[in-house]
Order: C-alpha cells, then sequence, then structure tokens
C-alpha cells in the first residue's frame, strides 16, 4: 500500500464536505479557547488532545458497517440505563449534583453515553417494527425516551436532559408520530408545567426567573447572564479584536472556555464574526440534513436526522443562553467550548453519520 | 402483488419523512433566524448600552483627596497641620461578628476603652459601607504585628493617611474650631450645593471656625484616577489620572503668642478677650476660655469625653468671644460721653454735683453710684476717668434711649460685625420701638437710667465692643474685623475683608477730650491704674462691671456673698499707643468683679507683649523648659 492508497483507506468512510465543516468549526475553536484563557497554550495543546481522541473515535465509528451500529444498540442502551441507575444509588456528589459514577479505574457520566444511546435505541426499535408501526410503538418509544431522560433531570443536570429528550423527540417527530399525540403531548406538556416546575431544584428555578430579569440578582444568578449578553453587546458589529475583550481578559465573564466561549467570540469578533460562526454551523447542519435526506433505511434516516437536528439544538441552546433569550442550562457550544467528552459525544454522532452516508453510497455502487 | 404494495408503502413512506424532514429544516431555519435577530439587537441596536455597561465594569473611578491646607499665624506658626499615621480601620458591612472580631483585633494592638467608646458613637451614626476607625496613630510596631495577621480579619484593613492636628490645642479651638467626619446632614448640603462629588473620597470637613468658614479653600480640588480593575475588584493597570489639587494655606491675622499670652494672663478666669489692629480690622488675639482641645473631635468625639465637656458649668464649648453676650456696664461710657458731644445735650465742662446717687424727678428711687457718697463735682473728663455713675444717670435721661440707640448703632452695637466665623450672634441694643416689639410695653424712663451704665436690656458680644474700640480709636473709621490675612495664591490681594464698614463722623474736639479721658483712666487717679503703671507707652482704657444678678434697693453687693457664677463679670477696653493705636482690645473676665481689678492686668500682659515683646515670667520659664526638652 502506498501513501496515497493508504489516504484512500484513510479517508473511505470520512465524508470532505462535513469534514471540512468540522475543521472550520474546531480551528475557530483553537484560535477563541486561546483567547479566552489569556493566551494559555496547556489549554490548546488540551484541546488538541481532545480532538485528537474525539477524532479518532470518529474514524472508527465511520468505519463501522451499519448493521453494527444496530447490534449494539438495545445492549449500550442497556448498559447505559443500569449505569444511570448506578449513578442514582452510588452516584458521587460534586456541586450539588450526582452525575459521577466510579468506577474504579475512571469516573464516567453515563449520561453523556446515553446522548448517542438513546436516540440510537429508538432508531433500532422503530426500524425493527417499521413494517407494523402503529400508536403503540411510538407509545413504546416514548418510554424508552422517558426513562433515561427522568434519571438525568433527578441528577439534576438539566442541559443534557434537554438534549436528550430533544434527540428522543426528533426521532419520534421523525418517525411519523402523529400530528394529533403531538398536539396532546404539548397540551399535557402545558398542564404538567406547574408540577414540573415543582419538581426543579431551587437553583433551576432560578436560572429559569433569572432569564425574565437578570438584572434582579445582578451579582446572584443573574450574573453569568448580564456579564454575557454584555460580552456579546459591547463587541459590536466589527467586535473589539482578538485577544481585546475587556469582559473576557478582566475576568467578567464566567466560565469563558466553556459554556461562555461564544460570549468570548461574539465580544472579540462581533456580529461580523458571529455571522461566519453560524454560517459554519449552518454548513454542517446542512450538509447533515443532505446526508439524512439520503439515508436508505429507515434506521439510518431516523438515527441520522436526530444527530443533525441535536447537533443544532445543542448550538441554538447554548447561543440562546449566552446571549439571553434561554435560561442558564449547562450546554456547552459544540466543538468550540473546551471539554473531552461533550467533544466526544459530538464526533461519535458524526461518525455514525458518516458511516451512514459513506457505507450506503458503497452499497449503491 | 405483495411486493408492489411494499414499494409503495416504502415510497409513501420516504414522501412523508422527507415531509417531517423539511418541516424541521423551516423549524432550524425560523431559530437560526431568531439568533440572528437577537445578535443583530444586542450587538448593533444596543450596542451603545452594552459598550457603557462594559466600560463601567472595567473602569473604576478612584477620587485621590487632596491634602488640606494648613493654617499658620501672622508669623508663620503653624496652627493645624497634617500628618501622615497609620490607623487601623473596620467596615462594619464586611464583618459578621464584631465583638469578636474587635477581641481579636485587641490582642495585636492596644484597644482602649476610650477607643471603643468612639467606635461605638461612629457605629451608630455611619454609613452603609463605610469604614470606621477602631484605632488611630498606630505604631510602626502595632502595623507590623496586625499586618502579619491581616488575612485573618476580613473588612478590617490599615490605611495610611493624613491626620489633622492641631498643636495649640485648646488656645486655638474656638477661633480655628475643627475638623470631623462628614455626617449625613453635610452629605445632603454637599449634594444641594452640587459639591458632592469633590467630596467623593473625603471623609473630614469643616464642622466650626476657620476650618469651617474656609471649608471651600481648605479642602482642595479632589483628583480622579481612572483605574481598570478586573472582575475581582484588583486594579490592572490605570487609564487616566488627574491630580489633586491641594488645599490653600491660609495665613491668619492672629498672633499666636499673642494668644497663647493672653489665655494664660486669664489664670482661673473665664472669659474673652479680642484685640484688634484698628488700622485694618486685623484679629490679633481670639480667646475664649476655657477652650477644649479640638484634637478630640477630629475621628469622632468618644462619649466620655463628650458629656464631660458639655456638662461642664464652664461651658467650653461656647466660643464665648462671638457668642456670648453680655451688659456693656460702664464700657458704655465713652460712647455715651461722645452722643453727649454730638447731640449736643452736655458740652464737656458741664458738670454736675455726685451726691452718689441719682433719682428721676417725681421718684424717690435712688439710682446709686458705685462709690458711696459719690465722687463730688464731675464733668465729662471726669466722669469717664473715676467711671461716676451719677453723671451717666443723668445723661442717659437727657438723651433719651432712642438716641442713645441710634448714636451705639454708628459703632456696630447691636449688629454682627462680619467676622469671617460662622454662628456670630447681633448683642442687643433697646429702643422704645424694639421693647414695643418684643414685649409690647412702652418704654420707662427707669429703663433709660440704668442703661446709661450698660445695665439693663443692652447686650453686646466681646467681639464688638472689640470692634466699637477699634473703631474709636480709629478716630471712628472701623475697618472690617477678620482672622484670615492671605489665601495661599492670593498673597498681597486686598481681601474683601479689610475694608471700612464703620465711619462715625465725630467732631476732632469730641474725640481728642474723650480720648484724653480714656488715657486718663489708667493713670492715678483712674480707675484702671494697674493697667498702664510703669508702662513706656500710653494706654487709653476704660473699666466695666456687667451685673450678673441685680441687687434689691438698698442692698449692698458683696462679692463674697455671692456665689461664683453670680459674681459680677469684669469689663475692660483698652488701646495703644493712646496717641498712633496699634491694637486695640475688649477683655472680658466672667464674674471677675471689678474691671480694674481683674480685667485691666489681663489687658496689661497683652499690650507689653504685643508692643514691647515682653514675655510674662510663668509663661517665660514654661518656653524655657520646652526649649531645654526639645534640645
Amino acid at each position: 500500500m502506498n501513501i496515497r492508497q493508504l489516504k484512500q483507506r484513510f479517508m473511505l468512510h470520512l465524508d470532505p464536505v462535513l469534514l471540512s465543516g468540522l475543521g472550520a468549526l474546531l480551528l475557530v475553536s483553537l484560535i477563541v479557547l486561546f483567547s479566552a484563557t489569556d493566551g494559555n497554550w496547556w489549554r490548546i495543546v488540551g484541546q488538541l488532545v481532545n480532538i485528537l481522541v474525539a477524532f479518532s473515535a470518529l474514524w472508527i465509528v465511520a468505519n463501522m458497517p451499519l448493521h453494527w451500529l444496530m447490534r449494539i444498540a438495545l445492549p449500550l442502551y442497556l448498559l447505559g440505563m443500569i449505569l444511570l441507575i448506578g449513578v442514582a444509588l452510588f452516584g458521587d456528589i460534586s456541586h450539588g449534583a450526582r452525575r459521577w459514577l466510579n468506577l474504579g479505574v475512571a469516573v464516567i457520566q453515563p449520561s453523556e453515553l446515553m446522548k448517542i444511546a438513546v436516540p440510537l435505541m429508538m432508531a433500532w426499535y422503530f426500524e425493527k417494527h417499521e413494517a407494523t408501526l402503529t400508536w403503540r410503538n411510538h407509545f413504546i418509544a416514548a418510554i424508552l425516551l422517558v426513562m433515561p431522560v427522568a434519571l438525568i433531570v433527578r441528577q439534576p443536570d438539566l442541559g443534557t436532559s434537554i438534549l436528550i429528550a430533544a434527540s428522543g423527540f426528533y426521532v419520534l417527530f421523525l418517525a411519523g408520530l402523529s400530528w394529533r399525540l403531538m398536539g396532546a403531548l404539548f397540551v399535557g406538556a402545558l398542564a404538567s408545567a406547574p408540577f414540573a416546575w415543582g419538581m426543579l431544584h431551587d437553583y433551576q428555578r432560578h436560572r429559569v426567573m433569572m432569564l425574565f430579569d437578570p438584572s434582579q440578582d445582578a451579582l446572584g444568578k443573574g450574573y453569568h447572564t448580564i456579564q454575557g449578553m454584555i460580552a456579546v453587546g459591547s463587541g459590536g458589529f466589527f467586535g473589539k479584536g482578538y485577544m481585546n475583550g475587556t469582559q473576557t481578559h478582566l475576568d467578567f465573564l464566567p466560565e469563558r472556555s466553556t459554556d461562555f466561549i461564544f460570549a468570548v467570540f461574539s465580544e472579540e469578533f462581533g456580529f461580523l464574526g458571529n455571522l461566519i460562526l453560524l454560517a459554519i454551523y449552518i454548513f454542517i447542519i446542512g450538509r447533515g440534513f443532505i446526508i439524512t435526506a439520503n439515508a436508505s433505511t429507515y434506521f439510518t434516516r431516523l438515527m441520522a436526522g436526530s444527530i443533525t437536528l441535536t447537533f443544532f439544538t445543542y448550538t441554538f441552546v447554548n447561543m440562546g443562553m449566552v446571549t439571553g433569550i434561554l435560561p442558564v442550562v449547562g450546554v456547552p457550544l459544540p466543538l468550540l467550548s473546551y471539554g473531552g467528552t461533550s467533544m466526544l459525544t459530538l464526533m461519535l454522532g458524526f461518525g455514525v453519520l458518516m458511516s451512514i452516508h459513506t457505507h450506503q453510497r458503497l452499497v449503491k455502487t | 402483488m405483495m411486493s408492489k404494495i411494499e414499494l409503495k408503502d416504502h415510497q409513501r413512506e420516504i414522501y412523508f419523512f422527507r415531509l417531517r424532514l423539511f418541516l424541521s429544516l423551516g423549524f432550524v431555519g425560523l431559530m437560526l433566524f431568531i439568533l440572528l435577530l437577537r445578535f443583530f439587537y444586542l450587538q448593533v441596536i444596543r450596542h451603545g448600552h452594552f459598550e457603557t455597561m462594559a466600560e463601567s465594569n472595567r473602569i473604576y473611578v478612584v477620587p485621590t483627596v487632596p491634602n488640606r491646607g494648613v493654617i499658620t499665624d501672622r508669623n508663620g506658626v503653624v496652627l493645624a497641620r497634617n500628618y501622615a499615621g497609620y490607623t487601623l480601620e473596620i467596615t462594619p458591612d464586611k464583618v459578621a461578628d464584631m465583638q469578636a472580631t474587635i477581641a481579636e483585633i485587641g490582642k495585636l494592638v492596644e484597644i482602649k476603652p476610650k477607643d471603643l467608646r468612639r467606635f461605638k458613637k461612629l457605629m451608630s451614626e455611619r454609613r452603609s459601607l463605610q469604614t470606621l476607625p477602631i484605632r488611630t496613630r498606630l505604631s510602626d510596631e502595632e502595623v507590623a504585628r496586625f499586618a502579619s495577621q491581616r488575612y485573618r480579619f476580613p473588612g478590617v484593613e490599615i490605611k495610611a493617611r493624613l491626620f489633622r492636628e492641631y498643636p495649640l490645642t485648646d488656645v486655638t479651638s474656638h477661633l480655628l474650631g475643627y475638623i470631623g467626619r462628614i455626617n449625613q446632614q453635610e452629605i445632603t448640603q454637599l449634594e444641594d450645593d452640587d459639591n458632592a462629588n469633590n467630596y467623593l473620597g473625603s471623609e473630614y470637613i469643616g464642622k466650626t471656625g476657620i476650618e469651617q468658614f474656609y471649608e471651600n479653600d481648605l479642602h482642595g480640588v479632589t483628583g480622579f484616577e481612572q483605574v481598570e480593575v478586573d472582575a475581582g475588584g484588583r486594579a490592572v493597570r490605570m487609564l487616566s489620572h488627574t491630580a489633586p489639587q491641594s488645599g490653600k494655606n491660609l495665613t491668619l491675622t492672629l498672633d499666636a503668642k499673642l494668644q497663647e499670652i493672653a489665655m494664660q494672663a486669664f489664670g482661673d478666669y473665664r472669659g474673652a478677650l479680642v484685640a484688634i489692629d484698628p488700622n485694618n480690622g486685623e484679629v490679633l488675639a481670639f480667646v475664649s476660655k476655657p477652650g477644649y482641645d479640638p484634637n478630640l473631635f477630629i475621628d469622632g468625639i468618644d462619649t466620655e469625653n463628650w458629656e464631660a465637656l458639655n456638662n461642664s458649668p464652664d461651658v467650653p464649648l461656647n466660643n464665648r468671644a462671638l457668642r456670648g453676650q453680655y451688659p456693656m456696664g460702664s464700657t458704655i461710657k465713652p460712647y455715651m460721653a461722645l452722643a453727649a458731644l454730638h447731640y449736643k445735650s452736655r458740652s464737656p465742662s458741664y458738670s454736675i454735683s455726685d451726691p452718689g446717687y441719682y433719682k428721676l424727678a417725681g421718684s424717690s428711687h435712688q439710682y446709686r453710684d458705685w462709690k458711696a457718697g459719690g465722687h463730688g463735682r464731675v464733668d465729662m473728663f471726669k466722669s469717664i476717668q473715676v467711671s461716676c455713675d451719677t453723671y451717666y444717670y443723668g445723661l442717659a435721661t437727657e438723651l433719651g434711649i432712642d438716641r442713645m440707640h441710634d448714636f451705639l448703632e454708628l459703632f456696630g452695637f447691636g449688629k454682627k460685625t462680619g467676622i469671617d466665623m460662622e454662628g456670630e450672634v447681633s448683642g442687643l441694643l433697646p429702643s422704645t420701638a424694639w421693647k414695643m416689639k418684643r414685649y409690647n410695653q412702652v418704654w420707662y424712663p427707669g429703663d433709660t437710667v440704668s442703661a446709661g451704665i450698660g445695665q439693663g436690656y443692652h447686650l453686646i458680644t466681646p467681639l464688638q465692643l472689640a470692634f466699637a474700640t477699634a473703631t474709636l480709636a480709629n478716630d471712628g473709621v472701623g475697618f472690617q474685623p477678620h482672622l484670615v490675612k492671605d489665601i495661599q495664591g492670593q498673597e498681597g490681594e486686598p481681601r474683601p475683608a479689610t475694608q471700612a464698614i464703620l465711619n462715625v463722623k465725630i467732631a476732632p474736639d469730641d474725640l481728642a477730650l474723650v480720648k484724653r479721658a480714656l488715657v486718663a483712666v489708667t493713670q492715678p487717679g483712674g480707675t484702671a491704674v494697674a493697667a498702664n503703671y510703669g508702662a513706656p507707652y500710653s494706654v487709653a482704657g476704660k473699666t466695666g462691671t456687667a451685673q450678673v444678678v441685680s441687687m434689691k434697693q438698698g442692698e449692698k453687693y458683696d462679692a463674697s456673698k455671692v456665689s461664683e457664677y453670680n459674681r459680677d463679670h469684669a469689663w475692660f477696653i483698652a488701646y495703644a499707643p493712646a496717641d498712633k493705636p496699634r491694637i486695640a482690645m475688649a477683655v472680658l473676665a466672667e464674674n471677675g468683679g471689678h474691671g480694674g481689678g481683674t480685667a485691666a492686668p489681663i489687658a496689661r500682659k497683652v499690650l507689653d507683649y504685643y508692643l514691647l515683646g515682653k514675655v510674662p515670667t510663668p509663661l517665660k520659664k514654661a518656653d524655657e523648659k520646652a526649649a531645654v526638652q526639645s534640645d
């Protein structure tokens, strides 16, 4: 095998279009991260390692035939559920939340696994019952979704549970959940809102309240939102210039290398930068839609659609939270925020997407 | 057949799926458009607002307090100065358990009960987030000891600051006044005057005396530093700097040594002395005795000291020279004589035969002369020399109270002098109109008789009498009495204060007669020989005795039978040298009895120093001792 062949083999199951979008985003990520950490090279190295690990996972998943994916759907889901229950019973508490499970060799966060496992399980379930799909199947799929989400809400981890709920809902929606049932669900959700409000933890309620009037508690719970909005707003049309954001470099922005990294970007690159960044996201999401539309099986369509829409949801929730139109829930900006776990999960998703795209292409030719 | 249906279903299914996908796409587009709108709103429409917020986030304006102007006397002796020192200050809002904190601090730095009392008082009147001193004047050792343990005391800090100090303490207390911590009322006042910005970093403001009157000059202009801070409030770098302008130094007209000698000369007497240069209105000495230590007030006086000062029967906080109102006594006589000449009521040569009392026509009531049996034949000259009461009982009756009022008013009685101090009072110059207005009563002829010797309704302040004496010494031209000679930066410029505000037209012959008589007062045969005995300069003077309690008809005043605080006040007015006066003064010794006996010797010591440079012996000794110690 010469180098050209090696390269061909390497790229065989990768989608160059999607890959270029992801590459652009990761490049932006490194640039912004450097500013957000006040020029800390170690964080850049750390993020590079994260990228490398996540990309390897992407490559491996992309090279997995689709029936492998289908085969692991159920075991993965069951494993996730067991771990979630384990967390609820024996999990480590940190920052007031029980999200981590100490397995002796490593501390893991099973909810991250569920981001992939839940839509995979649901898509597999629908594929299995494709021929005889009734509302009953939708109901069972919904239960498959609600069980892990409920466990994660109770941890409490609002951000992750919203994302998993969204990814599951997208599967249901694309699988043809009847409008009437959706309407009923919507009404039901509204009706149970007061009850759900009671279920929320105090700090979660605060975050929702702060959305309506962040200045009410400017130094407390509203601080994140206000400082984020100030950073974004003061960036203006052209931004303050790279490494020149005052909100960023004078420590006013909290969580600026993770959840609030978009505020750093926005402050330094302005409205113009936001347009470009948004264009990159739209490019990736658009590519996801095309892959979804061209997917050949019921399973792959549902899976690809869910991954794409979840990626969009990630983006929207984070940007909405930083700019103050959504409450502060711990959702990182996909592929921009520092962090290995979310990077890995997202890249796994894109690996699945590429696998779907490239394997059926191979089948066709 | 079967496969066909399946195929159809398959296509239908794809159709439905793509419809759903298309709907999702619409949803995604809509949401991203909302985000875009939000970006536009924040970054373009509301950009100005958020930019301001970001700026106010990072830019912190730190006021730089100007140094307060130094006050010196006319010879450069420092009366109010600033010294650098350390205080230990607590921000009560940042301290959870105040008692425990203070107890812990007490283990490192000595905290006296006095400090605690003062701190408690400050606590009760503090503003929010204000820092309050628990200890002042820390030694270097104490500073070092606390600094090493600082981390244990959040909300407690050592501050290096300039402190005000009044080295002459009680000698200049009533004159200089003092500064103190700004209170809520003063903040409101500063805000009303649109001056609050200039006091952003200031903690002190002039409360009384010169410190209060010249607050604007002494305070200076606050400087500002624009500092970039991070979220933790730490200064990252300085953006701009406007230096403060120090307060202006004041040079007083006062002669500190003269003031000190005058203060000492009072001995144990309470009273007041105001000495003025009649040629320009410069106040040379301004004594109110007893004084107090103004240094106690600067960081808030503790309750114990405050009550001691406030409840003392000697009323040390009362500025007697400025605000004490007393009957004039016989010091009214030279002005009465001038009134007689002015209204041509009595000629200089007109004389009476003094039987020792005066009776109004148709009344048996006797107005007694101070000298039983009387002074014999008394003309105007002698009436002043021996202070004959009978002469003035009759003269007052002839003049009438309204003409007395009009003439005395020319010398500034009944009006504030307008000296550069707050809180002056105007005394009382009675007239028929005044009595009708005040008491709704007609004026009785009997009121006029006692008014002739300065008793009854008449009330004056020592400052007023000193001013009237200076005006008389300067032949009827009275210069505005003032305490500040120069304000730094305006040296040599004529002060608005230095102008004639009184100009009494007196015939030269009349004036000469009265002035000669005043000189005779201090010569053998006069009532105040002590004022001039053996002096190489000539003194014009007049004694006075102000009754505190009135005697019943036929009762004889006996000082030994009257309680100390009810004894007569002793007055002495003087100017010297008599032919070319350089100093004029009024001396009041409260409950001092006769003016010639107690007040005149005080005046003599002041004159000896001012005209001859002679320092009284006890003071000299104290000075020599001080000199030895300082060596």
